[in-house]
């Protein structure tokens, strides 16, 4: 009874399940591979750092990826000129809001926000549509304001056939009208590295917490059995 | 004397260290029967000290500002050495204490705990339950998520349910015409002082009013009928310390191991308690699609939305936290603890834990006919576990209470 | 509760062992909380090293920046200026700068790397306030033997052209020379002295 009235109190947390109702593609995350946060973190410099900021990263952080102070100053750097400088824009918020219609987000928690798998769907769900303003439209991102900035690496394609809201695991099909100057194959791996460089942008302690978290469970786990035969002890008086 | 003696006794002239230190602790005796569901009593305090301690260090770093609040705690996050650790204490105590306050109301339910003479125990520890819905209320606004946002803004637009001062009063909880930096500032100045001030003080209450009648336990049945007739001590008591102290630590540390697997390995809880959209900055502008109160305020949530009239909706939501209030007086049973009572209660309450449950997972999701009816259902088995209580706790087919305490 | 079969050896091993391995618990907790209070990274990213620019100082003129939030002064000292610092060694606490309030290259006479260029922190040794820069010989309120060099106006330590202590006044040591390097001929960096790079 009355385990069954505790296991009882855990049934919503196993019950929760994603109301997503759109199809996403599972993102290649690999915080532990440097290589590839490191091509992430120069196609986000690259592509993305002039209209998205990441206010709350420091240039520095990329240290923590393997990269030294010189290599992040000659090729990561643009505008700024100090390596402890944040990853901040000059495009003000106003002008931003003007050209795009709403202001680009800063990027610094996106991975967090959004989660990887739908940042690494979004960004290769683009197609063409003439009814946008920019010309592009998206099949995660309804009538998104950003435009297809890749565009050049991936090529032009079209929705050849839209997913079937009711079914969860059914993805839209499109079709490659020109080709850009990458392969699908490898436009997939660039932007799962771009990907796995924003969700350890979300949040770069995270290694470095769950290796910390191991050793506190392993003290705890010390911690306990001394604890318990120190009961054990003075419960010995109690008949 | 050893110099250690004479001190002590130095003190004791002056303050009454040792007399408070036996009172409370070396002969407080309680009785020796407690079982798992009495860790979580001093697991609340526990927690209480961790939030009191995390939050002042927060408050070192936080800047309560709406334009410069959402990147401070991405600033301690990050920018600061540990930050990151001492906020996810924070965030995950903020659950884990409603885990343990939720856990330590159950077992006053199954025991009785709420019963002559322990009523009062029992109301300061709903107080301490309002004091801490508000603390957690007004704390979660602090990070200006969009989650943050806009679950103040619903909550407090419930006041403007009350006919004729409603508009006004909202109003003057936000001190602007939506939430905003003047809302931030003032719940900022609730959440670091006035409140933690009311839970400390509530807390010594609930303690005093607890070492004056001595503790319940599993069995219901009042220690203090049996005493050894020369020392007057219960027959069934022993004292706190050494022996309470020594299975808390051990308790303890089992939740420790469970508060830091959370904070090292799963601090959003998959959402549960740091929600994704509150990593999007506050926006007035913008609505997020789907908004939930955090989990720990869903069932009363969901009671709300199960009411369809506005003004009646907010009545039945602040009848289902006050109606607790009450129990001492709505239970007629013949004992106390759930392992002499009849079939039925136990079914009632039963009932009442799933329906509680229920509630909770409702107030998560997104109205649809269904879960609306579901809602309804459930709030009434809510309302009928307290409204019937007189009635099924007085017919129902109880057992003999034993005279002392068994295992 | 029968005290007799109590193992008293046994209850001492395992009460100070929990204890010690609680303590460690405490003082680990301890740990973040006190390292917090360090400098975060946007504090260190202020106390960075600059660059100052001193192609356009002119003789005679002084340059603030801020380096680590503090005061960093850069003065063009004149051939008059420095002609006249040996003979104020009399007068001073500390003139062949014995302290440790500068690096080993600027220990010399005119505690800097150039003669000319005078790099210093410019907050009082006594309470930490911000000396005010009097350069005029004989200034009418210090005196007619006032050689030109800084008063501090919060209680009157002076200070001369190397920026070395007089006696007499509150502050015990000679302002701190910070490390710094010539990039070129015209680009100091306070803050770095490493040769590299």
């Amino acid at each position: 009874m009355k385990k069954f009235l505790f296991a009882l109190l855990f049934v919503p947390l196993l019950a929760f399940g994603s109301e997503e109702s759109v199809h996403l593609d599972k993102a290649p995350v690999n915080l532990e591979d440097y290589a590839s946060l490191q091509r992430g973190a120069r196609i986000f410099t690259n592509y993305c750092l002039s209209c998205h900021s990441a206010n709350a990263m420091r240039y520095s952080r990329l240290e923590d990826i393997g990269l030294t102070k010189d290599q992040i100053k000659n090729n990561l750097m643009f505008a700024s000129a100090n390596v402890g400088d944040t990853m901040s824009i000059s495009m003000s918020p106003v002008n931003a809001q003007e050209w795009f219609g709403a202001a680009p987000p800063d990027l610094s928690v996106e991975a967090r926000a959004r989660t990887p798998d739908w940042l690494y769907t979004y960004l290769r769900s683009f197609y063409l549509d003439d009814t946008r303003p920019t010309g592009w439209n998206n099949t995660v991102f309804e009538k998104v304001g950003m435009p297809n900035v890749l565009w050049s690496l991936q090529g032009e394609q079209v929705l050849k056939k839209s997913a079937d809201a009711h079914d969860e695991n059914a993805a839209p099909e499109f079709e490659l009208v020109k080709p850009g100057k990458m392969s699908q194959v490898e436009y997939n791996a660039m932007v799962g590295d771009l990907v796995n460089y924003l969700t350890w942008m979300g949040e770069p302690i995270r290694t470095t917490r769950q290796e910390l978290g191991i050793v506190v469970m392993l003290f705890l786990g010390v911690f306990f059995i001394l604890a318990y035969y120190l009961k054990k002890e003075f419960w010995k008086d109690i008949h | 004397m050893s110099t250690m003696q004479k001190f002590v006794g130095w003190i004791d002239e002056r303050f009454p260290l040792t007399a408070n230190w036996k009172t409370h602790l070396s002969e407080y005796y309680a009785p020796k029967n407690f079982n798992f569901w009495y860790f979580f009593g001093s697991l609340a305090l526990l927690v209480l000290v961790m939030q009191i301690v995390t939050g002042i260090f927060l408050t070192m770093n936080y800047k309560p500002d709406a334009a410069l609040a959402f990147m401070s705690v991405e600033y301690i996050m990050r920018d600061v050495d540990w930050g990151w650790l001492i906020r996810y204490m924070h965030s995950t105590g903020a659950s884990m204490f409603f885990v343990v306050v939720y856990l330590h109301m159950f077992r006053g339910l199954m025991y009785g705990s709420y019963r002559k003479p322990r009523e009062l125990i029992w109301v300061f520890g709903m107080f301490l339950y309002l004091a801490l819905m508000a603390e957690a209320f007004m704390g979660y606004l602090l990070p200006w998520g969009q989650m943050s946002y806009w679950g103040a803004q619903v909550i407090i637009s419930l006041f403007g349910a009350i006919p004729v001062i409603g508009n006004d009063l909202s109003l003057w909880i936000r001190g602007d015409f939506v939430v905003s930096d003047a809302t931030l500032n003032r719940f900022f100045a609730f959440h670091v002082i006035a409140l933690p001030l009311v839970l400390v003080g509530l807390v010594a209450a609930h303690i005093i009013a607890l070492h004056e009648v001595g503790s319940n336990n599993p069995d219901g049945i009042e220690i203090k009928k049996h005493k050894d007739p020369v020392t007057h001590i219960p027959l069934d008591g022993i004292p706190f310390h050494p022996y309470y102290t020594v299975k808390d630590i051990m308790g303890v540390v089992v939740f420790l191991m469970i508060f830091s697997a959370i904070v090292f390995f799963a601090p959003t809880f998959g959402g549960w308690f740091i929600e994704a959209n509150n990593f999007i900055p506050a926006n007035p502008l913008k609505t997020p699609p789907h908004i939930e109160p955090v989990w720990y305020f869903t069932p009363f949530y969901a009671i709300l939305r199960a009411v369809p009239d506005k003004f009646l909706g907010v009545v039945a939501m602040g009848a289902s936290v006050v109606i607790m209030f009450f129990l001492p007086w709505l239970d007629r049973s013949k004992v106390k603890s759930i392992r002499y009572r009849g079939t039925l209660y136990k079914s009632f309450l039963t009932v009442f834990v799933i329906s509680f449950i229920a509630l909770g997972y409702l107030g998560t999701q997104g109205v649809t006919v269904l879960t609306t009816n579901l809602a309804r259902g459930f709030s009434v088995i809510y309302f009928a576990f307290f409204l019937l209580m007189p009635w099924y706790t007085k017919i129902d087919k109880t057992k003999p209470e034993p005279e002392r305490v068994t295992g | 509760m029968s005290n007799q079969q109590v193992d008293r050896s046994k209850r001492r091993f395992l009460i100070a062992a929990t204890t010690a391995v609680g303590g460690v618990a405490g003082v680990a907790v301890m740990v973040p909380f006190v390292m917090s209070m360090l400098p975060s990274e946007r504090a260190k990213a202020a106390g960075a090293p600059v660059d100052v620019d001193i192609s356009k100082l002119e003789s005679g003129m002084l340059l603030a920046v801020a380096w680590q939030g503090k005061p960093v002064w850069v003065v063009n000292r004149t051939k008059e200026m420095l002609a006249r610092l040996p003979k104020n060694d009399s007068f001073l606490l500390d003139p062949k700068s014995e302290q440790p309030q500068q690096p080993e290259y600027c220990k010399n006479e005119w505690r800097s790397i150039k003669p000319e260029f005078l790099v210093v922190v410019g907050i009082c040794t006594h309470l930490g306030c911000s000396p005010t820069f009097r350069k005029e010989v004989g200034a009418a309120d210090l005196g007619a033997d006032w050689p030109g060099g800084w008063l501090c106006p919060c209680h009157g330590s002076k200070y001369d052209l190397a920026a070395r202590v007089f006696k007499d006044v509150p502050a015990p040591l000679n302002m701190d020379i910070p490390p710094y390097k010539f990039v070129n001929d015209n680009l100091i960096l306070v803050g770095d002295d490493s040769k590299g790079a």
